[in-house]
């Protein structure tokens, strides 16, 4: 702690501390248990669905992609499993993004930090990489004192930092790899890949994603967690009293003592803490924090210093979760004699699950009642309306329809509107009476010129409303839009 | 970067950089060194780009740079690839028939679309960007065709023009009646109301249909055709039709048998190709207004 500061008395920075302060490397410590095997088994998840789900097949039919999750840029199209989306739905997108942000809250008001914990990219690949780096240069000790050791350059020391970061690039380069394919044909990409006949935005992506992984995961760290996410911020004016974070219960720890000391105490009789001080809480944390501290804005919730410090508590025989997800109010009723009490179901909580169920609940409903033909209308606006020679009015719009289906459909359009209006459709001489029949091949659009023609004494005002109606004549699937008709 | 001038602030114990203003000093805060070393690299980047593109201005140009790189070069390039890209899609669009073309949807779309770029660079000024049209200048998206609306009338329109000079243009103008003196004034006030009848408009009180008549015959049908319907080999306007180019009212009509009329419609063959004319021709018949 700092002295007060008399502000009359000169200041300096050495008062304060320098205002910079130089990154202490981070040697977290293996460690086993509940949370960590929880880690362990979402690493395997999230990993596996991201390297592989590329692969996956999903039948769509003949000439339409086979792959389960595709982002088809070139046409304009998103493919999900069973669903299938158009450029002009990317509303789904925002509905997608507001669940996700809400759940993101959700999970705040639970668990704090959880997300941080467990399924952030930045922790599962920094995890991954801190394994890879454990494995090859040891743990916590060895690595502290390789890294220290005034004597770096034995060939085997050499080796080993050779071997890690080769292992880092290649995780790094194949988590560029994967990422690419979720934009094209995955087993395609990957033979043009190895063949050197891939798209050369394809390797610069690979490229961007090798370099942003292996700096994020090899050396930036926990740093990114401190200082560049947002989400530590956010999350705080988010949280509760009642959320459970990764807590130090002091009630239980304090006055921390040796286990010798504690044990005569307690003979005698007195309350004693049950912290040893052992500070494996500290050396297991990956950002490199001490718990103990209280909650701080450094600590993702991870729960390993659960892990590090129950394997103590079971050492010395006294309970378990000194360290636990907690929150203070039940540490202060604990204090007080009280039963702890856990609210998970609050105001917030609720409201954050009605807000998920209730734009999910819309989104699936959309999709479901998802319409596979379209029609658009634009009318012509130069000129708006044409007078023909024997003084009828006519008026062009360009009408786009989409046929979503995986199927070729005959479409029949029709127009009501101006009585007696003739419907002509530019290129389209089999008109069958007054209703153009045109073909809209499968997954497509189509944009044609359409002509309404009325006579002159039947159209006696300014604007009349048109609506067409575009009919599949197989199906009966029904789409139409509304226009005006304007005269000159 | 530490002390340049051996001059220490005594609250801090910081170096200064020497710079007094009343009494208070500029203590020497020197930025971070990957800041600066960053910075040195810019400037070195900058001369690397000084020498390998374009950068100097010169009395009569610019140093060009050692890789020679020029966007319109580039331009050139992209351009070169686009008219590759296209080939095949434009010989197929030369090679086809008119009639082809419009059954054909992708055909039809390329062609209109083509078109309406093209139309949009050149006949846009006469005929307006929508091909609306002006006084003197034909609507296209109406039915009424001076020379005809079918896909081939229209296509050798837009080759051969009117009035254009090429050897194969479409000749034929209205004469001007009053200023050659074959008409008087009063038998041209006549003219211009007998033509407004024929296509239903009001007449100016004592106006001689009869003596309008006899003068149209004489005058008028060997190109407005008896019943003043028109001729497309000449270029001869309908009269009963509601739409003029020139504009109904009297006093235009009197202007036009007076002084007569010749709009000039330019060639433009030899100056677009034939697969763009046809192009062309296509999205003009596409506007709506085509027979
Ligand atoms: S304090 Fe505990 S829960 Fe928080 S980051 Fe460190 S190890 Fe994880
Ligand atoms: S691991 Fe447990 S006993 Fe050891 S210092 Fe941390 S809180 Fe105390």
């Amino acid at each position: 702690m700092n002295k007060p500061v008399n502000p009359s008395e000169p200041t300096s920075e050495d008062d304060y501390g320098p205002l910079y302060a130089a990154r202490k490397k981070v040697y977290p410590q293996s460690v086993s248990g509940t949370f960590r095997r929880i880690k362990w088994g979402l690493m395997a998840f999230c990993l596996g669905v991201y390297y592989f789900l590329p692969f996956v097949r999903w039948n769509r039919g003949l000439g339409a992609p086979s792959q389960a999750v595709l982002i088809d840029l070139p046409n304009s199209r998103f493919y999900f499993f069973f669903i299938e989306l158009w450029p002009q739905e990317v509303y789904y997108f925002t509905g997608l993004l507001i669940v996700a942000a809400v759940a993101l809250f959700l999970m705040n008001s639970v668990g704090g930090r959880i997300w941080c914990g467990y399924l952030c990219p930045q922790t599962v690949w920094t995890d991954l990489f801190y394994a890879v780096e454990r494995l090859i240069e040891g743990d916590r000790r060895e690595r502290m004192k390789k890294d220290k050791s005034s004597d770096p350059m034995r060939l085997e020391r050499i080796s080993e930092i050779v071997l890690k970061h080769s292992i880092w690039l290649l995780i790094a380069w194949w988590t560029g790899g994967a990422w690419v394919l979720y934009f094209n044909d995955a087993p395609t990409l990957v033979k043009q890949l190895v063949t050197f006949q891939a798209p050369m935005i394809a390797y610069i992506w690979i490229g961007i994603l090798t370099v942003t992984t292996y700096a994020l995961a090899g050396y930036m760290r926990e740093q990114v967690c401190t200082y560049m996410c947002p989400w530590p911020r956010i999350q705080a004016a988010l949280t509760d009293e009642w959320a459970l974070n990764v807590t130090y219960r002091y009630d239980r720890g304090e006055k921390r003592t040796s286990v010798k000391k504690a044990a005569e105490l307690r003979a005698l009789g007195e309350h004693a803490g049950d912290c040893v001080d052992c500070y494996q809480c500290v050396a297991v944390c990956p950002t490199g924090i001490d718990i103990r501290n209280g909650p701080q804005l450094e600590c993702i919730q991870c729960g390993l210093c659960i892990d590090a410090c129950d394997n103590v508590m079971a050492k010395i025989g006294r309970p378990t979760r000194l360290i636990a997800y907690d929150n203070d109010i039940n540490i202060q009723r604990r204090q007080d004699g009280k039963a702890p009490i856990y609210r998970i179901v609050r105001a917030r909580t609720v409201v954050y699950s009605a807000i998920i169920t209730a734009v999910g609940g819309i989104m699936l409903y959309t999709l479901a009642t998802r319409s596979l033909l379209d029609v658009n209308v634009l009318h012509d606006r130069n000129p708006v309306a044409v007078r023909l020679s024997d003084g009828s009015i006519r008026n062009a719009y360009t009408v786009r329809l989409l046929n979503k289906s995986g199927y070729d459909r005959v479409i029949a359009i029709d127009a009501d509107g101006p009585v007696n209006a003739t419907i002509h459709v530019v290129g389209v001489d089999s008109v069958t009476p007054d209703r153009p029949m045109i073909v809209i091949p499968r997954d497509a659009t189509s944009e044609l010129r359409l002509l309404v023609t009325a006579p002159a004494e039947v159209n006696p005002e300014k604007s009349i409303p048109v609506r067409f109606h575009v009919t599949d004549i197989g199906l009966g699937e029904a789409a139409s839009a509304t226009d005006n008709f304007v005269s000159p | 970067m530490t002390d340049h001038h051996g001059d220490f602030d005594s609250v801090s114990g910081r170096s200064t950089t020497g710079h007094e203003w009343d009494g208070i000093k500029e203590l020497n805060t020197p930025l971070p060194r990957w800041w600066v070393i960053t910075f040195y690299l810019t400037i070195v980047w900058a001369i690397g780009y000084w020498v390998v593109y374009p950068a100097w201005p010169l009395i009569s140009g610019h140093t060009r740079g050692v890789i020679g790189y020029s966007s319109r070069a580039d331009v050139a390039v992209e351009l070169a690839n686009l008219e590759k890209i296209r080939g095949d899609k434009m010989v197929a669009l030369g090679a086809a028939s008119l009639a082809d073309i419009e059954k054909d949807p992708a055909l039809l779309a390329l062609a209109r679309a083509k078109g309406k770029t093209v139309f949009g660079d050149n006949c846009a000024p006469c005929h307006g960007s929508g091909a609306a049209g002006a006084k003197g200048f034909p609507n296209l998206n109406d039915d009424d065709w001076l020379w005809g609306g079918t896909l081939d009338q229209i296509m050798q329109t837009i080759q051969f023009g009117a009035r254009s000079g090429h050897a194969k243009t479409h000749e034929g103008q209205m004469l001007a009646f009053g200023k050659d003196g074959v008409l008087k004034p009063d038998e041209i006030v006549t003219a211009a109301n007998y033509v407004r009848a024929l296509s239903g408009l009001p007449t100016r009180k004592g106006y001689d249909a009869a003596k309008g008549e006899k003068i149209f015959a004489e005058n008028c049908v060997a190109c407005h055709g008896e019943a003043g319907k028109g001729n497309p080999e000449l270029g001869a306007p309908n009269l009963t039709d509601k739409i003029w180019l020139y504009g109904s009212d009297e006093a235009t009509l009197i202007e036009t048998i007076s002084n007569g009329r010749a709009g000039v419609m330019p060639a433009w063959e030899g100056r677009l190709d034939p697969a763009t004319i046809k192009a062309m021709a296509v999205y003009v018949h596409s506007l709506g207004g085509g027979k």
